[in-house]
């Protein structure tokens, strides 16, 4: 039974969310395999740390919940204090480099990028989650960047598509950097 | 359609449960009166009767749906205006009368009267104020006058009382009217304008309840009771809803209070529907259907 | 912006939005509700849907009224249901009383949370299954179904719709805040794809319809307001005529009836999923959510080697009494988790009727059980 679990965590209002959701739905939808995505919310809409949980599997999936990711990525020092307890020796962990600042641990290899900065050179800040999902792709390698890509399409507001590409695609080639060149390969 | 009184009288017989008689209100009871008042109003238009529909809720008037040949529902305490907007919204040709007593649409169902109001669904409330609750024995209630005596107000009434007319023209109601059941032509009149009209229309019908009421308030007898009515009502159409306050054995404003015209729910409801899905889209045969009857309406 | 039919093909969708989507495909044109954390995403919805299909949505000023619109709508001839979750079900007990006793087909979708009173708004619970059987006061029955996933939340919308029709009674489906909130693939097929029971309308003329004169399966039909019925329909006690009578026969004709058009077609009824319980040495027994976690933690108990069975209910109510007497002679132990204090369990416990050992694994409510703590109970269980 392979499952692959990523938890992506940060503030309420980084879309933190809707980027398990595009996950997931790539994931079922595009590359045909099952998935399930949870989140955590409480009653604050804005600020407030914020889980999203994507467990994808060849069979089908039973049990919603992670207890110790496969991949976290955190886009805020709160979310990456809470959550990286649960980080078993061989997590993968993604940060934004600028909004996290992990202790040293020789175990965990740690994979960053600044994607709250490229987004804001892009023009808007709002499309972080996405730059990180673009990174998530490339590194985690747990849905494949076709799949992806059509799902970011689906899913965000009418209008911004070309926006969000751009921003997946940064974050998907920033991630293809960090690769040695085996794991990138054939990706 | 006809002012010969044995004919209307036979066509009124045929939207009564015959089989359902003798009904349960006691000699004296006001309520038959504004039911017979509603159903020759309801002769006097030229609305299909298989179209409308009668909602009552809990109390002796909530009883009056039981008594209709009409497709009628008797439902919970509280709950005959929102039952009502259910069936309305749901067919739109359906013709929704909502008769129930004062405690019934203004105490336990009183949220949904004035969410109605505001909302003008397009319906008729006949609402039979008797000043108690007179199906438990005659309990105070939400329009009790200050200092009556009723079961729990066995010295005197020191709650307020609401002004029904004030509290539905202020919620949104498009028509509001008072009378009482001494009023029968007059009421009769009121109804038959009410049934012609669109929106959200209130008619307060004050009616004796000579068992209960009457008994703990010196007006032993229905006769009592409409004498007090014949010398204290006092007609004034159009007068302010906020000044038709009534006191203890005092003076009863009645009249036509508001009549105006404003766009109904359905009506707002199918102009965003038609922004939102265009000329085109708003072809649907749906919305076509909506707005047919709210044409149809406008006799 | 255009108008959409009926959706089909593959969604990822969360549990609340499959359930309106299984509103839709079902027929629903009409829906009455009010927020409520965790169920506002199917009214929310229905908002955007109902108006694309012809229908009509409605915000109402409570629960109260939510019910008491759906059940004047469905008296229209218009499909219609609502949402909610444990405080306005608490509310809406009242007015299903009143579609129980007017015999009214609707939906109610109650996306559970931790209660008592406010309790965990946004987490879940399983705590009203029992107010779900009970919770309006007087002897009746109830169907109520518990989907699992986002997929069952459409599918078991519809069959709610389908149950609701063919027994002209409200019909709850009993999701939780797991299943309304997780997204998974959801499939929906193409309408012509989609069974729908349709309501079953008087075969006589007007003059001759006796509104509650059942059919052979104990079930009257039913005519639309505005159709040139005049019928009359009440909460009193009524005889076939639908006029209120008074006295103890008349309610015990029609209460038997009430209650009987359920339990005699309970075979119609009830669907269950079982998954190795022939030979088990020990069943967990579950639904919604908690049926998800108590099948990873089967799996696991198999394992270890342990003879485990899974008995999945997605009918609650009416219980399925039959199977659990028959699983009771065959296995050694129930075990029961449930995101509450023991509600589900004491049915099971009932119908075992001692031949089988019963045991609880409750849980207050904000979350799911743990995996372990059920594989900890199978593992004692056959020690």
């Amino acid at each position: 039974m392979h499952r692959d679990e990523i938890v992506i965590g940060g503030l309420g209002g980084q879309g933190i969310v809707l980027a398990g959701y595009i996950m997931g739905k790539a994931a079922a939808l595009f590359d045909k395999k099952n998935s399930t995505h949870t989140q955590d919310y409480g009653p604050e809409a804005r600020g407030g740390a914020c889980r999203t949980q994507v467990v994808i599997s060849d069979d089908p999936i039973s049990y919603p919940y992670i207890d110790n990711p496969s991949v976290l990525a955190v886009m805020s020092q709160g979310a990456y204090n809470t959550y990286s307890p649960t980080m078993r020796p061989d997590t993968m962990l993604l940060i934004d480099e600028d909004m996290v600042k992990p202790e040293k641990s020789k175990d965990t290899r740690i994979f960053t990028i600044p994607a709250t900065r490229i987004a804001q050179e892009l023009g808007r800040a709002a499309v972080a989650n996405i730059v990180m999902l673009g990174f998530i792709t490339a590194v985690s390698q747990v849905v494949s960047r076709d799949a992806m890509k059509q799902a970011v399409l689906e899913s965000v507001p009418k209008g911004t598509e070309e926006l969000n590409t751009k921003a997946f695609d940064r974050g998907y080639a920033h991630g293809l950097e960090q690769l040695t060149p085996s794991e990138g390969k054939g990706k | 359609m006809n002012d010969d009184g044995s004919e209307q009288t036979q066509e009124m017989d045929q939207y009564l449960r015959e089989d359902r008689m003798p009904h349960i209100w006691c000699p004296g009871c006001g309520i038959g009166s504004v039911l017979h008042c509603f159903l020759s109003a309801l002769v006097k238009t030229d609305i299909d009767a298989d179209k409308v529909c009668v909602v009552s809720g809990i109390g002796c008037t909530g009883r009056a749906a039981g008594y209709v040949h009409l497709d009628s529902f008797h439902t919970t305490h509280g709950r005959a205006i929102p039952f009502a907007t259910g069936l309305k919204l749901a067919n739109p040709e359906l013709q929704v009368v909502v008769f129930s007593g004062d405690g019934d649409l203004v105490a336990i169902g009183g949220n949904h009267l004035i969410h109605a109001a505001r909302r003008n669904i397009d319906m008729t409330i006949i609402c039979v104020n008797n000043f108690n609750y007179g199906m438990t024995g005659g309990q105070l209630g939400p329009t009790t006058p200050l200092d009556a005596r009723t079961a729990t107000s066995p010295s005197g009434n020191y709650e307020r009382p609401f002004n029904i007319p004030y509290l539905a023209a202020a919620s949104g109601a498009t028509y509001v009217a008072r009378w009482t059941s001494m009023h029968v032509r007059r009421l009769e009149q009121t109804i038959n304008e009410a049934l012609l009209k669109r929106g959200f229309k209130f008619i307060e019908v004050i009616a004796p309840c000579p068992t209960v009421y009457g008994r703990m308030n010196r007006q032993p007898t229905g006769m009592d009771q409409m004498r007090y009515y014949q010398e204290n009502s006092v007609i004034q159409h159009g007068a302010d809803p906020k000044d038709v306050d009534i006191d203890l054995n005092g003076k009863i404003i009645v009249g036509k209070f508001i009549d105006i015209d404003l766009p109904t729910y359905s009506d707002l409801q199918l102009r965003v529907e038609q922004k939102a899905f265009g000329p085109e889209e708003s072809k649907g045969e749906a919305v076509k259907k909506k707005a047919a009857t709210a044409a149809s309406k406008s006799k | 912006m255009a108008r959409r039919g009926p959706l089909v093909g593959e969604f990822f969708m969360n549990g609340d939005i499959a359930c309106a989507e299984g509103g839709i495909s079902a027929g629903c044109r009409f829906f009455a509700g009010y927020p409520i954390t965790p169920a506002t995403e199917v009214a929310e919805r229905m908002a955007a849907r109902l108006p694309e299909v012809g229908g009509t949505f409605i915000q109402m000023e409570d629960e109260l009224g939510s019910m008491a619109a759906i059940l004047g709508a469905s008296w229209a001839g218009v499909k219609s249901m609502t949402s909610t979750s444990g405080p306005g079900f608490s509310l809406m007990m009242e007015n299903l009383g009143l579609g129980i006793m007017l015999e009214t087909p609707c939906v109610v979708a109650n996306i559970q949370r931790a209660g008592p009173s406010t309790g965990l708004p946004t987490l879940t619970g399983q705590g009203d299954m029992m107010q779900a059987r009970w919770g309006s006061h007087g002897p009746y029955s109830i169907i109520a179904l518990c989907p699992s996933s986002p997929q069952e939340c459409y599918y078991l919308t519809i069959k709610a719709f389908n149950l609701s029709e063919q027994y002209r009674l409200p019909v709850l489906v009993m999701a939780d805040e797991i299943v309304g909130h997780m997204s998974e693939k959801v499939v929906i097929p193409p309408p012509e794809d989609i069974p729908l029971t349709p309501r079953r309308q008087p075969t006589t003329p007007p003059g001759e319809y006796v509104p509650f004169q059942p059919d052979e399966d104990l079930v009257p039909p039913m005519a639309n307001a505005g159709d040139g019925y005049r019928f009359h329909v009440t909460g009193l006690t009524h005889d076939e005529r639908g006029y209120p009578v008074m006295t103890a026969a008349a309610q015990d004709k029609l209460v038997r009836r009430l209650i009987d058009k359920i339990e005699v077609n309970k075979a119609d009824i009830i669907e269950i999923e079982e998954d190795g319980t022939e030979d088990a040495d020990v069943i967990v027994c579950s639904y919604g959510i908690s049926a998800r976690v108590s099948q990873y933690a089967v799996e696991l108990a198999r394992g270890e080697g342990i003879k485990v069975g899974m008995l999945r209910l997605i009918t609650v109510w009416p219980f399925p009494e039959e199977r659990i007497r028959q699983l009771a002679r065959q296995t050694k132990t129930f075990i029961v988790p449930e995101i509450n204090s023991g509600q589900i369990v004491l049915e099971v416990e009932r119908c075992a009727g001692g031949k089988a050992e019963t045991l609880l694994l409750p849980h207050m409510g904000g979350s799911a059980h743990r995996p372990e703590t059920i594989l900890e109970a199978i593992r004692s269980a056959v020690k």
